[in-house]
């Protein structure tokens, strides 16, 4: 068995003394499309944050080590350098920047026409428009997927990729994310729209910052179908390696 | 070399270039001290000024229904390190008369220098102006620039201002713009400013929105560094059915730096509207962490945020 790309050990995160991650584990090999399914509140967004090491989420206890090194040591940008990158939820705006700027950022020979068309924009008509309040939601998401696309990173993180976007584009965000593991990269893929966990190669399921479920997507999918541990508190359910 | 030659010489430092001044068809003022140096007019514009002991006096009028193709160009500055510019300006754009000016001040050796504008403009019916103002200062703090303007936008004109000072020093500055928008007439008003070092920044515009549908937009940029200052005030007055006013604020704050902004909304009409929203502080965290996760070190990810609200 390949060795893992990423590999969260016990990892326990707080909040003024209100536990959102608790003992986790996980793992992700390489270019696996990994889904993690979970309710609102169970800690999914927070898993992101603190695997990209944004300020304040640094967890008490456990480790994570990614492609070898100890990722909680890293500062952001040493991470992304490393090949790990976030796609937000809700993505950031930036006045004055262009999408094509956007898109070529420290990439040297990076084709932004091309990544464009891969999520389903026109380039002549969005190169030149500025990331800013100006574009729609469904617009920001899918150039935060193609700024993602463009960084061919090792391990993306999708927060909610297809949140925003029109029933009907659904199939061109699942496209993104088989062309980012075509690419080489493996995928950590955060929703709750069963169609898109599908597409995955292995899912978990996340109660009260616990993973409570880990295995095939559609096992998976059909636990959390049932709603089981909605309410519950992590312990109930159990932890589950189906 | 000549006064003159020095100061065309240094123009490229605010965006423009000396050649304009040898094209017959692009009209332009250059006016070093209390000197015209060089002046030239094309048709439908009248340029009537003159050099006094104590300021550069004058009007410039475009006549009605004359739409300038070229901007025109109004060029003022000092090339020594002290002294004094004065300008009174009168600037009227007739009824449906279009112009667009581009207005370069410059001070690059300025150590203890004074510049003060008093411009009054008057927008006929229909009409449009576009005023682009870009100043430098030098490196060494020692200006101070106090432009004065009062505006009157007629019926179904249109005014678009815009202020910058993004390079150098900026010295002291206190800007006072007053517009006045007659029914169905538009006035935009954008100022951007990167002060640093001990730079002191004081910026109030105000418009007013008297007439029915008209609209007016005040749009603020400030990045302060070291020990900056900045107190920006932006006012907006609606006073007749379906007027619209918006004023939006944003100063970044970096080391030192302390900024504050003051907007002040008015509504004198059931049917009228201003809405203002202000942020002052650092650099947006989520934007920044944004960039970093692309591989941007912090430093790098700031100077792109920065640079980007200031273009």
């Amino acid at each position: 068995m390949a060795s893992p790309l990423l590999s969260m050990t016990n990892l326990t995160f707080s909040v003024e003394g209100r536990t959102i991650l608790d003992r986790l584990d996980l793992v992700i090999g390489p270019c696996e499309i990994h889904a993690l399914l979970g309710a609102n509140g169970s800690g999914k967004t927070t898993l992101a944050y603190l695997l990209m090491g944004c300020e304040g989420y640094r967890p008490e206890s456990g480790t994570v080590v990614f492609a070898g090194t100890d990722l909680l040591a890293l500062p952001i940008h040493e991470r992304a350098k490393l090949g790990l990158t976030l796609a937000w939820q809700e993505p950031a705006r930036f006045e004055g920047i262009t999408v094509r700027e956007y898109l070529t950022l420290g990439r040297a020979g990076a084709d932004p026409a091309l990544t464009l068309r891969l999520v389903g924009l026109d380039s002549d008509r969005y190169l030149d428009r500025l990331v800013d309040k100006t574009l729609s939601g469904g617009e920001r998401h899918r150039i935060e997927l193609a700024s993602v696309l463009a960084m061919k990173p090792k391990l993306a993180i999708l927060d909610e990729p297809a949140a925003g976007i029109d029933m009907l584009s659904i199939h061109q965000i699942i496209e993104v994310i088989r062309t980012l593991k075509a690419q080489g990269s493996a995928v950590l893929l955060i929703t709750h729209q069963e169609e898109v966990a599908t597409i995955a190669d292995a899912a978990s399921q996340l109660c009260n910052g616990r993973i409570v479920c880990t295995g095939n997507p559609a096992l998976v999918i059909e636990r959390f179908r049932g709603r089981a541990c909605v309410r519950c508190d992590g312990e109930r359910c159990g932890y589950d390696r189906t | 070399m000549t006064e003159r030659d020095t100061f065309i010489r240094l123009l490229p430092m605010v965006g423009a270039e000396p050649e304009i001044l040898n094209d017959e068809r692009i009209a332009h003022v250059v006016g070093h001290g209390h000197r015209i140096v060089s002046r030239r007019s094309v048709p439908g514009l009248d340029l009537n000024l003159d050099e006094t002991p104590d300021a550069i006096v004058g009007r410039m009028t475009v006549r009605a229904g004359v739409q300038l193709a070229r901007p025109v160009h109004l060029c003022f500055g000092l090339a020594h390190p002290t002294g004094r510019q004065n300008i009174h300006l009168d600037l009227v754009v007739e009824e449906r008369a279009a112009v667009s000016v581009l207005s370069h001040c410059l001070f690059p050796v300025a150590q203890a220098a004074q510049h003060r504008m008093r411009a009054t403009v008057h927008i006929g019916p229909g009409a449009s102006l576009t005023y682009r103002e870009g100043h430098y200062h030098g490196p060494h703090g020692g200006m101070q620039v106090v432009p004065q303007a009062s505006v009157m936008v007629g019926k179904g004109a249109r005014y678009q201002s815009d202020f910058s000072l993004l390079s150098g020093s900026v010295g002291e500055l206190t800007i006072d713009y007053a517009v006045e928008v007659e029914e169905d007439g538009v006035a935009e008003l954008t100022a951007k400013l990167f002060g640093h070092g001990t730079d002191r920044i004081t910026l109030k515009e105000a418009v007013v929105l008297k007439g029915a549908r008209s609209r007016g937009l005040i749009k603020t940029r400030v990045v302060l560094a070291d020990e900056a200052c900045a107190e920006i005030t932006g006012v907006t007055e609606a006073h007749e059915r379906g007027a619209r006013g918006h004023v939006d604020c944003l100063e970044i704050v970096q080391g030192r730096a302390q900024a504050s902004a003051i907007p002040i909304v008015r509504v004198c009409h059931p049917e009228a509207k201003v809405t203002h929203e202000a942020a002052i502080g650092s650099v947006d965290k989520k934007g920044l962490e944004t960039l970093m996760a692309r591989g941007l070190a912090p430093e790098q990810a700031i100077e792109l945020i920065v640079s980007g609200i200031l273009r």
